[in-house]
């Protein structure tokens, strides 16, 4: 099994207020079978031993599933793969690398801590209409309503979206469309989505704006870094259902 | 032994439900919003929970440690659910889901409750149906289903490998929704650390804020406790990092009754250890079992590559012990079996710890296709992990912590021993006993949550007075001032050995004495050692930073020190209970053929424990399990 | 007209003025470019001052000239307001920005656009703005002859070579705003998208290649 001597440049800011800085250290004999979130623990030990504050990033899982963990490794959401941080694993780096880490950067997502940051403004957006409203206790039956296999694969697709942000991260422009996007397809899609259709879209995206993400230039950054490989076609399917909905919807 | 009211209702199994419904009180809509209810925990139980109070009207609070609802744990479940719809035709009934959990549970849970939620689980369907949660589907459109572990029939609805995600996201959509009609303050990155009871009731919670530090007292007319299991007390487990038992722990040293702790999941389809610096176990769902076949070699030492290992010298020894069932069988039964075959030296992969789950033969049978649609998710997940591809390979697989059926116990109200305190979801003990089926826990987290609560708490609150209390109230500010010491203490001993080395140590105790098998000598040991660790950890702890800022060292230290006294709470009942059933095997207590062997006569009951003060031993309640509707028999899946 | 504004100030909103924009001036390419090929025919410039007498004084086309110049006018303002928000919308950068997830035009169309821009501005001055309010001797037919005034400019290496580059930048803003605009309109469709991305390909190479071979040819004096 090999083991790695790694420089790593991370970032580090005492607070929400604080100015940050890039602090270097040296970590050696990292097994490649660790995770990268591994190798941060291992980095975290040895900063605690030496009874220097650890560093302070966001994860949970471990197991790419719940959106939590949020670097920014060698100018990459998430590192070289397209994955989620928990997921990249050491043997995708090499004995000797110096590897730079970093929050993800956006105005809507405010440093919190080293690398942590704030992503509420996601849940905002959600909050303004990333729902279907229904309460809880209806008794339609589930197969009442049939749906055809590509469309609900389709919308499952669009549905796994984990709200990790990376897309945001990686845009130039610090985008929130595709994540945005990921939620409105979902319910586009489905016959259950279709009496808040245009209500929702309209809803999101004016959220959106309100948080201060940037605008979509199309350039593809956020798809590509994706770690549930969201398309750029519910992209296009968000300026359409955004742009009809505007045109057409009866309030005026 | 009076203290222990499960408030089951009469009359036919079948009927319970319903007619309890019908006798629970009502709370009238325009005195709903003049209660507040506090939510802990936003995964399925808690957030069904948050969103179907607020829907009625009451003013809901709800927190969670995680940055936002949508990662709580839930989230990471793959498999599915189980729902008693019938769709295929194969002889499903919500007797029979009642009959299978029960019966795998092995028969350590309570009838009634099983019975409720076989009954809802139908409901779950369509409630999330609704809410656009995109389960898999046919061509025709219709709902597919797949069978998972322990059940003969298929009644296991999924969406792709991600079926707690898109469940989860479907409550957190609900709960969105509410907090955006202002029904539901949600309050993200905010741990509870303690309950507050006034007057004998649950009134409210402190709470500190994982930003600044912060430490808050909220009051409420009833609290509900959607917190999650406690498998981290072994470190190395398929629960998030975050998981923990604080929020139960604290509760229960409140008054609360702890209920089977020692009954713990392992799950036979985990990915194995790789070395010293893992963090955590990833878990392969069990629905791989469907087309996987596991084995290992016949012969000790067999080192060949698995590609190799011809069939006449491969033991397929899930589908040779347990032919009706094979590769199928229950997680406790098939956990067993693995480490039986590496203990006999058989294992495989660097350390031995692992058994091969192959794909061969299915890829064969359907073609690459058909197993890349319905797993390929997972054999992605596992590729990136270990680096090897498993349509070529076979997977490795080993158990792992992944589940605790114990929790704090709860009356058929979901009401702990604390009146106005409930606890939903993995947080309870209620309806899985000594063992969980797969696809069972997203069932009973959503069932408490959306189908179980909205009626239970009304009946408390329309059949209860409320003193006035707010958050000035001394009892708020007695646990504030607590909560404050005990950081001020874990920050003050500025000792020698991180939070993590203890974690460490207490899971390796854990795993070793109070894991897969059990002993009463072993079990005597891991006591002996978890006191020393604990006074140790109290001495020699080293939590840097201060309690006013982002601060994730003192966060751990706080759960860490809880775990370390749910532990011995642990050894304890496991040393109670002088019998094997499901999840919890006492190597003394097995048939011939080295199966869990129940002692009906002496250990058909619940174990609550009462919390008696610090250093004290607990005291032991007993609730007698009655069964009425099934007969207790040796859990065959032969 | 709530909606209207609204619509129009959103970020989707501005995106489809640059889309909408975009493609008329895209339509206009291809009339530009069918009407300057005319340049190159061996005819002593005849076609080509017929062309610019009939683009100068028809009514309509003086209508859409003027369009022109809003929808440019519309890109330009547009697109300043869309950088200046994404600016702000990350207001700490990277330290280390060396994996790229995406091409180098689709993040750089504002420098693309500036570029060509500046290009329109030394083109108008040559051409348009000399024709309109310049000097231009008479050709046999009584027309202004362009003709004459194009071939004297191009026969400046200088002034070849710029045009020439300019177009390598039309290309590479024209290569990500064809596909970018249908994107941004949402027209996007599994059996289409395909095709539309590669029209917007080859459009991008063909249109701007024949404006750069127009220059080249009447430097070396070839024509058709």
């Amino acid at each position: 099994m090999r083991k790695l001597n790694l420089t790593l440049k991370v970032w580090r800011q005492k607070d929400d207020k604080g100015k940050g800085k890039f602090e270097t250290y040296k970590l050696n004999n990292v097994s490649e079978e660790s995770s990268f979130l591994e190798m941060m623990d291992i980095l975290n030990e040895d900063l605690a031993t030496k009874k220097i504050d650890p560093v302070a990033f966001d994860h949970d899982c471990r197991e790419g599933i719940c959106g939590t963990c949020s670097m920014v490794i060698n100018g990459k959401p998430h590192g070289p793969l397209q994955t989620t941080t928990c997921q990249l694993h050491m043997r995708s780096f090499s004995d000797g690398d110096t590897i730079t880490v970093e929050p993800f950067r956006a105005g809507a997502f405010p440093v919190l801590k080293d690398l942590v940051v704030d992503r509420s403004a996601f849940d905002r957006i959600i909050q303004a209409g990333g729902y279907v409203s229904v309460n809880t206790g209806v008794s339609v039956d589930a197969n009442e309503i049939p749906i055809p296999k590509d469309i609900a694969d389709e919308a499952m697709d669009s549905a796994t979206c984990i709200g990790c942000g990376a897309c945001v991260a990686a845009c130039k422009n610090a985008s929130a469309m595709l994540f945005v996007s990921a939620k409105v397809s979902q319910f586009t899609l489905l016959p259950q989505g279709q009496p808040e259709r245009h209500r929702r879209v309209q809803k999101m995206v004016a959220q959106m704006d309100e948080e201060g993400f940037g605008a979509c230039t199309n350039t593809g950054a956020c798809s590509a870094v994706c770690p549930k490989e969201i398309s750029l076609t519910n992209i296009a399917r968000l300026n359409r259902e955004y742009l009809t909905a505007k045109v057409t919807a009866q309030e005026v | 032994m009076a203290v222990l009211d499960a408030k089951i209702p009469d009359g036919p199994l079948a009927e319970k439900w319903s007619k309890h419904k019908f006798n629970l009180k009502l709370v009238n809509p325009a005195n709903k919003r003049k209660y507040e209810v506090i939510v802990v925990g936003t995964g399925l139980a808690g957030a069904s929970a948050a969103a179907s109070l607020a829907e009625l009207g009451y003013n809901v609070k709800a927190f969670c440690f995680q940055d936002s609802p949508r990662r709580a744990h839930s989230i990471a479940a793959q498999g599915g659910i189980n729902a008693a719809k019938n769709y295929q035709n194969d002889g499903d009934s919500v007797h029979r889901l009642f009959y299978d959990t029960i019966k795998g549970g092995d028969y350590r849970a309570r009838e009634a409750n099983v019975y409720r939620l076989a009954e809802v689980s139908v409901n779950i369907i369509d409630q999330c149906v609704a809410q656009g949660v995109p389960f898999a589907r046919e061509y025709g459109g219709l709902l597919s289903n797949r069978s998972f572990g322990g059940a003969q029939v298929s009644r296991t609805f999924y969406a792709k490998g991600q079926t707690g995600q898109q469940l989860l996201l479907g409550a957190y959509s609900a709960l969105s929704r509410q907090i955006a009609s202002g029904k539901v303050k949600m309050y993200n990155r905010t741990e509870m650390l303690d309950v507050v009871v006034v007057d004998g009731k649950a009134r409210g919670i402190v709470t500190r804020n994982l930003v600044t530090g912060k430490i808050e007292s909220h009051s409420a007319h009833a609290v509900l406790l959607c917190t999650g299991g406690y498998g981290n007390v072994f470190f190395l487990s398929t629960n998030a990092m975050g998981s923990n038992v604080t929020a139960a722990w604290r509760a229960h040293k409140k008054g609360a009754l702890f209920a089977n702790p020692c009954f713990t999941q392992i799950h036979p389809t985990c990915i194995p250890v790789h070395g010293d610096s893992q963090s955590k176990l990833t878990l392969m769902s069990e629905s791989l079992r469907n087309d996987g076949r596991v084995w290992v070699p016949k012969a000790i030492g067999d080192k060949r590559k698995p590609e190799d290992i011809p069939d006449a010298d491969r033991d397929y020894y899930l589908e040779r012990k347990y032919p009706s069932f094979g590769n199928l069988s229950p997680r406790d039964i098939s956990s067993r079996a693995a480490k039986e075959v590496c203990d006999e030296g058989r294992g495989v992969g660097s350390t031995g710890k692992a058994v091969y789950l192959d794909f061969r033969d299915a890829i064969k049978r359907d073609g690459r296709n058909a197993i890349e649609q319905r797993y390929g998710n997972l054999f992605d997940m596992y590729q990136q992990i270990t680096g090897q591809n498993p349509y070529e390979t076979p997977m490795m697989i080993y158990p792992a912590v992944h589940y605790t059926m114990g929790g704090l116990w709860v009356d058929y109200n979901l009401m702990t021993t604390i009146p106005g305190l409930y606890a939903l979801g993995e947080a309870n003990f209620s309806d899985h006993g000594a063992n969980r089926l797969g696809a069972s826990a997203l069932m009973q987290g959503l069932a408490d949550g959306y189908f179980v609560i909205p009626y239970t708490l009304g009946d408390y609150l329309a059949s209860n007075k409320f003193e006035a209390v707010n958050s000035d109230h001394s009892e708020f500010k007695k646990a504030e001032s607590e909560t404050l010491a005990t950081i001020q203490k874990l920050l003050s001993i500025k000792g020698n050995k991180t939070v993590d080395q203890y974690h460490k140590e207490l899971g390796l105790i854990m795993w070793d004495y109070c894991g897969m098998a059990r002993s009463a000598e072993g079990l005597a040991l891991a006591k002996e050692r978890i006191r020393t660790l604990k006074e140790d950890f109290w001495k020699n702890v080293n939590v840097i930073g201060a309690n006013e800022e982002l601060n994730q060292t003192l966060e751990k230290a706080c759960r860490v020190a809880d775990f370390i006294e749910l532990g011995e709470l642990m050894v304890d009942d496991a040393l109670d209970r002088k019998e094997s059933c499901g999840g919890h095997f006492r190597v003394e207590y097995q048939t011939e053929d080295s199966e869990a062997k129940r002692d009906d006569a002496n250990y058909c009951y619940v174990s609550a424990w009462e919390f008696k003060g610090a250093n004290q031993p607990s005291q032991l309640h007993k609730e007698n399990l009655v069964f009425e509707n099934v007969k207790l028999s040796q859990r065959s899946y032969k | 007209m709530n909606w209207f504004i609204s619509m129009m100030s959103s970020t989707i909103g501005r995106k489809l003025i640059m889309a909408l924009t975009g493609l008329f001036l895209i339509l206009f390419l291809v009339v530009h470019l069918s009407g300057n090929l005319q340049l190159l025919k061996n005819d002593g410039g005849e076609s080509f001052n017929t062309y610019a007498q009939f683009m100068g004084h028809n009514p309509l086309i003086k209508v859409v000239s003027i369009g022109n110049f809003f929808f440019i006018l519309l890109h330009i303002v547009y697109a300043l307001l869309l950088t200046l928000q994404n600016r702000k919308a990350r207001p700490v950068g990277y330290l280390s920005e060396t994996t790229k997830t995406s091409n180098w035009n689709s993040r750089n169309m504002g420098i693309l656009g500036t570029i060509i821009l500046i290009f329109l501005v030394v083109h108008l001055q040559n051409f348009w703005f000399k024709m309109k309010f310049g000097y231009v001797p008479l050709d046999d037919m009584g027309y202004k002859d362009i003709y004459m005034e194009t071939k004297e400019a191009f026969s400046q290496w200088w002034l070849v070579a710029l045009y020439v580059v300019s177009m390598v930048f039309l290309a590479s803003h024209l290569a990500h705003g064809f596909q970018s605009a249908f994107q941004t309109l949402g027209l996007n469709h599994k059996k289409y998208t395909p095709a539309i991305q590669f029209i917007g390909k080859a459009f991008a190479i063909i249109v701007p290649l024949l404006f750069a071979i127009i220059p080249v040819m009447m430097f070396f004096n070839l024509s058709f």
